[in-house]
């Protein structure tokens, strides 16, 4: 029969005022009980494990250890910087139109890209074996064994190497940004560089800092590598102590917690560098 | 006979095979305002942004101010200028364009400011006052702080008028400047359009707004597949098109 009334029809009652009952989630309970299990099952393991705790808490603020940390850091953000600087100008090059800037860039890229890091910290170690004596001619000049030290090969080793995956990166982010923003720079007079500086990087930058920030934390775990040529960072200072007293593992958990601690810092930091360069992206949001 | 403005003379252009401009000569006089009409593909904008630079004719030439744009003619050769001498020239003309192109990272005032100081080298607080009073003339005086994504379409575009009006162009040139906006943001637009056409500026309008080409311009041109079809006053063109295609291309605007 049809309602005489006009509106709506019938047989759809108001349900706004019963309550929604919780549901169980046995699955989820099931999940997770069985990784608390397993977490505890590892906590014990360690616990009665051959490790001397007491020597991880001495050992984590001896000076050398400390020591090592801060030429860790110091390595990291040195190779890094180096890393941008060598990555702007071969991205930029690369998007150059004359065909010998962007053919050299990309056969830098092809080249550290294509070699393992620490093959190419070897290469710069050992370049007084190919080039004795290095310098510019009739200024100046010196031995290579004296100049190559340990620091600066594992600038140049690791800063080059950067530079070639910083250059991808950037790229990917100078084009991202739009072509008509070209235009209207153009349009208003501005020239190629004054472009790029003003109108284009810092676009670029909001896409090139989250994949920067993943490079920067990769970096502070690669400089580990410049140990094998004698750099004295936190993991070749750690081995130095258990080569004396034979804690291998203890000294390594001592590394490891520094590396985790700085890396856990880095993270806010990378979040606070993104909201500097979204100005203007998200404000509609917020 | 007043010497035109814009001397336009047997441009052609094509783009991968595709033909965007075929012979097309046109003068624009100091103080007229001209629009450009025709279907997507007609080559109107392409012509816009030629005059512009934005895009090279691949032969004839196009007189600004009687200066010849682009190339420089010695003995039997055209020579192209250099990047700067072309961004020289185009501080003659201000553009804009569909898509607003604002610089999203920069504020209103920002956006107008770039030119004067990156370009004209003005100090900051000079520039700073120049712009808060272009961005008065275009009435947003007070959204001098807001970044272009927390502006209308029509407040963006107005932005990227006074952007163009900051470098004291003689020419302005508008691609399709209400395309992109909603139906009820093209009026703020059209207004500051016709308050700079009254202000005596010379205009190239490439636009779709009829009832605009109408009552502001001088003189409408007509093009249909890379080719002017028909050029006169509004009246004449608009009303009582001589033409078959140009006919056709309003009647079925005008549906």
């Amino acid at each position: 029969m049809m309602d005489a009334r006009p509106g709506l029809a019938p047989g759809f009652p108001d349900i706004s005022a019963i309550p929604v009952a919780r549901r169980t989630y046995y699955g989820r309970w099931f999940a997770a009980a069985v990784i608390i299990l397993v977490l505890l099952a590892l906590a014990r393991a360690f616990a009665h494990g051959q490790i001397a705790w007491g020597v991880v808490g001495t050992f984590l603020t001896v000076p050398v250890i400390l020591t090592g940390l801060v030429n860790t850091l110091v390595m990291s953000v040195l190779a890094m910087a180096l890393g941008t600087v060598l990555g702007v100008v071969a991205a930029v090059m690369r998007l150059s139109p004359n065909p010998v800037l962007s053919g050299s860039s990309a056969f830098y890229v092809w080249l550290f890209r294509g070699t393992p890091v620490i093959l190419q910290l070897l290469l710069w170690f050992n370049l007084a074996l190919v080039f004795p004596t290095i310098g510019i001619p009739g200024i100046w000049s010196g031995r290579a064994v004296d100049i190559m030290t340990p620091f600066l090969s594992a600038l140049l080793g690791l800063g080059i190497n950067q530079g070639a995956y910083t250059s991808e990166i950037v790229r990917a982010g100078i084009l991202s940004v739009d072509a008509g923003q070209h235009e209207a720079a153009q349009a208003i007079g501005m020239g190629r560089i004054a472009t790029l500086r003003r109108i284009i990087l810092p676009q670029a930058m909001r896409v090139v800092i989250p994949p920067l920030g993943n490079e920067f934390i990769s970096m502070i775990k690669t400089t580990s590598l410049a140990s094998v040529i004698q750099y004295p960072e936190i993991l070749h200072n750690a081995e130095n102590i258990y080569y004396a007293n034979s804690r291998v593992i203890e000294l390594l958990i001592v590394a490891g917690f520094w590396y985790l601690v700085v890396v856990s810092i880095l993270s806010p930091l990378q979040h606070l560098l993104e909201r500097r360069f979204a100005r203007g992206a998200q404000v509609h949001g917020r | 006979m007043t010497a035109p403005l814009v001397a336009i003379r047997h441009v052609s252009k094509t783009f991968s095979g595709h033909r965007a401009l075929q012979d097309v000569s046109l003068d624009v006089l100091p103080g007229k305002v001209v629009c450009l009409i025709g279907g997507s593909g007609s080559g109107k904008t392409t012509l816009l942004r030629c005059v512009n630079q934005l895009t090279r004719p691949d032969t004839g030439g196009i007189w600004l101010d009687g200066e010849l744009l682009g190339v420089r003619q010695a003995g039997d050769k055209l020579h192209r200028l250099t990047d700067r001498e072309i961004a020289r020239q185009r501080l003659k003309t201000g553009m804009v364009f569909q898509r607003f192109n604002l610089f999203p990272h920069m504020t209103a005032l920002g956006n107008v400011m770039e030119g004067l100081v990156q370009v004209q080298k003005r100090g900051r607080a000079l520039a700073e006052a120049e712009a808060q009073a272009l961005l008065a003339r275009v009435g947003l005086a007070e959204k001098a702080g807001n970044y272009p994504a927390q502006l209308s379409g029509g407040q963006q575009q107005r932005v990227a008028i006074a952007r163009a009006l900051a470098m004291k162009p003689k020419l302005m040139l508008f691609d399709e400047p209400t395309s992109a906006l909603d139906p009820e943001l093209v009026g703020e637009v059209l207004a500051v359009m016709r308050e700079l056409a009254r202000s005596g500026m010379t205009m190239i309008v490439v636009t779709h707004e009829l009832a605009f080409a109408r009552e502001v311009a001088d003189h409408v041109v007509f093009m249909d597949r890379a080719t002017i079809v028909e050029q006169g006053s509004a009246e004449q063109v608009l009303t009582a098109p001589r033409e078959r295609r140009t006919q056709d291309f309003l009647s079925a605007v005008l549906g």
